[in-house]
């Protein structure tokens, strides 16, 4: 007998169920919870951890783990603002640099990693602790930005206003920065080389490796580029707060594991997609929503409901894989 | 006694990067940090940076301890400092709120800290959830539980028998020091003493083969998460002790990475199948003394991680099996050259 469905399908649906019932609860239980001006802050506000998810996706999905995602945020966002006040630079020279050192720091990380064999959740461990302490070292307290061309042309001019209605709403750039990330994102793992090297090393890192794909070069360019994304997040943090802050997005690397988990992304790697993270991050932002709405609750309340989705999750793939196991030896067992 | 020369010869060998680090840091500190070396006697006490080194460098070396035997099993517990805010939340809610006797605080407060390590455990060992995820399910959700207990703010108490833990003495030393003697002693004796600890090694060696030879490895695995919780319960008391307080918000914030680094730098592979109980407490003592030793040079709090991660990653470099390998080459080459 065959599933109308395909089994690896199921955790991506699961969430997909998951957003659609949280959406609906919210939508029945609150007034104005279904309107735009709500998914528009949904996206506004989640977009840092959205991008910071997907470098997360493509490390998860090789198997690997990068803890230091947070930590880079926050350095890059005080980077940026002092590079910007206080040396002067251009705002887009500042977030090049930004957006190459994150990438460097991402790429020693992997080299590490690699060159000699040490776990990457040890490296990356070290590395948020560093990170930390070096955005701390730039600048101890977080510093304004008021740059006219972040202020206007980034953050004003890129604005799209979209007339909904009664009342207009505006999509600002971090969205967009958002949306393309996880596009290109989607379009790398499914329709490149690169991205199907990463599956193979998730699947199995020893039996890629005798098939002769890069793998040191392919570990090496994901945690650069989850560095680089972890940069880009701290560049949306830094439009969207217009500030940087060395104290920010503590426990962010959490936030960004717990969607990639929410999204059906095995955490043993091999299996998992740029989609699901992405309805995981909605399904996070949702939460937080809620408890907004709701009003008496208070915040901590977030991190024990997101908890336990992630806990859910996990079974619901462990239930699956047993259920395989099962299939496969029965299969076995019929054919003679 | 000639074995038992030669058992102390070779634990010291293998935690010699950590020593010879540790050796570093007590001379930088000797020629650049004046007074670190000063000691008081008060009141039968003794007073100076060492001894506060010692302080709370038991504390870190507690959960280290239970994390040697996690990390033993080729897991990690990821969930200690979430633990210890639960801890502190469960004893200062029950004395404060509660009128509870200190013991009934203090018991209950490893209890609940033991039940959330036995938690962890049978998520690993029943779902068989890879460690990392498994703690990092209540490392994620329990600080928002010890919020939950003490309803969001930081709850104090006066009970003198309860501050005692944190900040009376014992012996002329710090109480957490005798605490971590107890809990050294009681760890090495169960491990070296009986089969437990040649279970907790092959479980982490090879788990499929340890169960085929008859190793009940799912019990071993609650056992030493079970154990890791109740370190963290400990740790927990002696930090609610330290500030009279419990802080859900920060007590043990970032206490999992000491307690695992503690670990690394002491010799432990994170692989699994060997552990050194001696080098994860020479590696908390470590990591205490790099971060008085930095505020002393007057280096933020804020700034510390930085250079501590620095240190950990040369010390982890140097104890990498590529290094290892090349070193030993180097030697074999250079015997062979003349």
């Amino acid at each position: 007998m065959k599933l109308p469905i395909d089994r690896r399908d199921i955790p991506l649906l699961a969430t997909a169920a998951v957003l659609v019932a949280v959406y609906a609860f919210g939508a029945l239980r609150y007034d104005n919870f279904a309107s735009w001006a709500v998914a528009r802050n949904l996206l506004v506000d989640n977009a840092f951890l959205g991008i910071a998810a997907v470098g997360a996706t493509f490390v998860i999905l090789s198997g690997g783990i990068d803890l230091s995602v947070g930590s880079v945020m926050a350095f890059t966002s005080i980077l940026l603002a002092v590079l910007i006040e206080e040396v002067g630079l251009h705002p887009l020279a500042a977030i090049g640099i930004a957006l190459a050192v994150g990438a460097f720091f991402g790429s020693v990380q992997g080299m590490m990693i690699r060159l000699f064999r040490l776990p990457p959740f040890l490296i990356t461990l070290a590395g948020l602790f560093f990170m930390r302490g070096m955005a701390f070292v730039i600048h101890p307290q977080s510093v304004g930005v008021n740059h006219a061309f972040v202020a206007t042309t980034l953050n004003h001019t890129l604005t799209l206003q979209l007339d909904l209605g009664r009342r207009g709403i505006t999509i600002p750039v971090t969205v967009w920065i958002l949306l393309a990330t996880f596009l290109v994102a989607w379009f790398v793992l499914r329709h490149t080389r690169f991205g199907r090297t990463v599956y193979a090393i998730g699947d199995d890192a020893h039996a890629a490796a005798l098939m002769g794909l890069p793998v040191a070069r392919t570990t090496v360019r994901i945690y650069a580029l989850s560095g680089f994304l972890s940069a880009l997040a701290g560049v949306v943090f830094m439009l969207y707060k217009q500030s940087g802050d060395p104290a920010a997005a503590r426990g962010l690397e959490l936030d960004a594991i717990a969607a990639v988990v929410i999204g059906g992304t095995l955490l043993t790697g091999g299996i998992g997609s740029v989609v699901g993270t992405f309805l995981g991050v909605l399904i996070l932002g949702l939460i937080q929503t809620l408890i907004v709405f709701q009003g008496n609750l208070s915040s901590w309340w977030t991190s024990i409901v997101a908890g336990t989705l992630v806990l859910l999750f996990l079974a619901l793939q462990r239930a699956l894989d047993a259920l395989a196991g099962s299939a496969l030896r029965t299969s076995e067992s019929a054919s003679p | 006694m000639k074995h038992l020369a030669g058992s102390i010869l070779s634990t010291l060998a293998s935690v010699r990067w950590a020593l010879l680090a540790f050796a570093l840091l007590l001379i930088f500190n000797m020629v650049f940090t004046p007074g670190f070396f000063d000691l008081q006697v008060r009141d039968g006490r003794l007073y100076g940076t060492p001894v506060d080194i010692l302080n709370h460098g038991s504390k870190v070396a507690i959960v280290a301890v239970g994390m040697t035997l996690v990390i033993a099993t080729a897991g990690v517990d990821l969930s200690v400092g979430a633990l210890v805010a639960i801890a502190g939340a469960v004893a200062a809610t029950l004395l404060a709120d509660r009128g509870a006797p200190w013991y009934v605080a203090i018991a209950s407060a490893l209890i609940v800290a033991t039940l959330f390590g036995l938690w962890n455990g049978a998520l690993i060992a029943f779902l068989r959830l890879q460690p990392i995820v498994a703690t990092l399910i209540l490392m994620v959700a329990g600080r928002g539980v010890a919020q939950l207990i003490t309803g969001g703010s930081i709850t104090t108490y006066e009970d003198p028998r309860m501050t005692w833990f944190g900040n009376g003495s014992l012996f002329g030393l710090p109480v957490p020091v005798t605490l971590l003697a107890l809990v050294a002693l009681a760890c090495a004796v169960a491990t070296r003493r009986t089969p437990l600890g040649l279970f907790i090694e092959s479980v982490g060696d090879n788990q499929p083969a340890s169960r085929l030879a008859g190793v009940p490895d799912r019990a071993v695995r609650l056992c030493v998460y079970a154990f890791s919780g109740l370190c963290a319960g400990m740790a927990g008391i002696i930090e609610c002790s330290y500030i009279k307080a419990a802080d859900a918000n920060n007590a043990g914030q970032l206490l999992e990475l000491d307690a695992i680094l503690a670990v690394v730098i002491g010799g432990t592979s994170l692989m699994g199948g060997r552990f050194l109980l001696v080098g994860s407490i020479v590696g908390a003592l470590l990591m205490q003394t790099l971060t008085k030793t930095l505020y002393m040079q007057d280096v933020s709090s804020d700034i510390a991680p930085a250079p501590k991660a620095a240190v950990v990653i040369l010390v982890c470099l140097l104890q990498s099996p590529v290094v290892r390998e090349r070193l030993v080459r180097m030697r074999q080459s250079r015997r062979e050259a003349p």
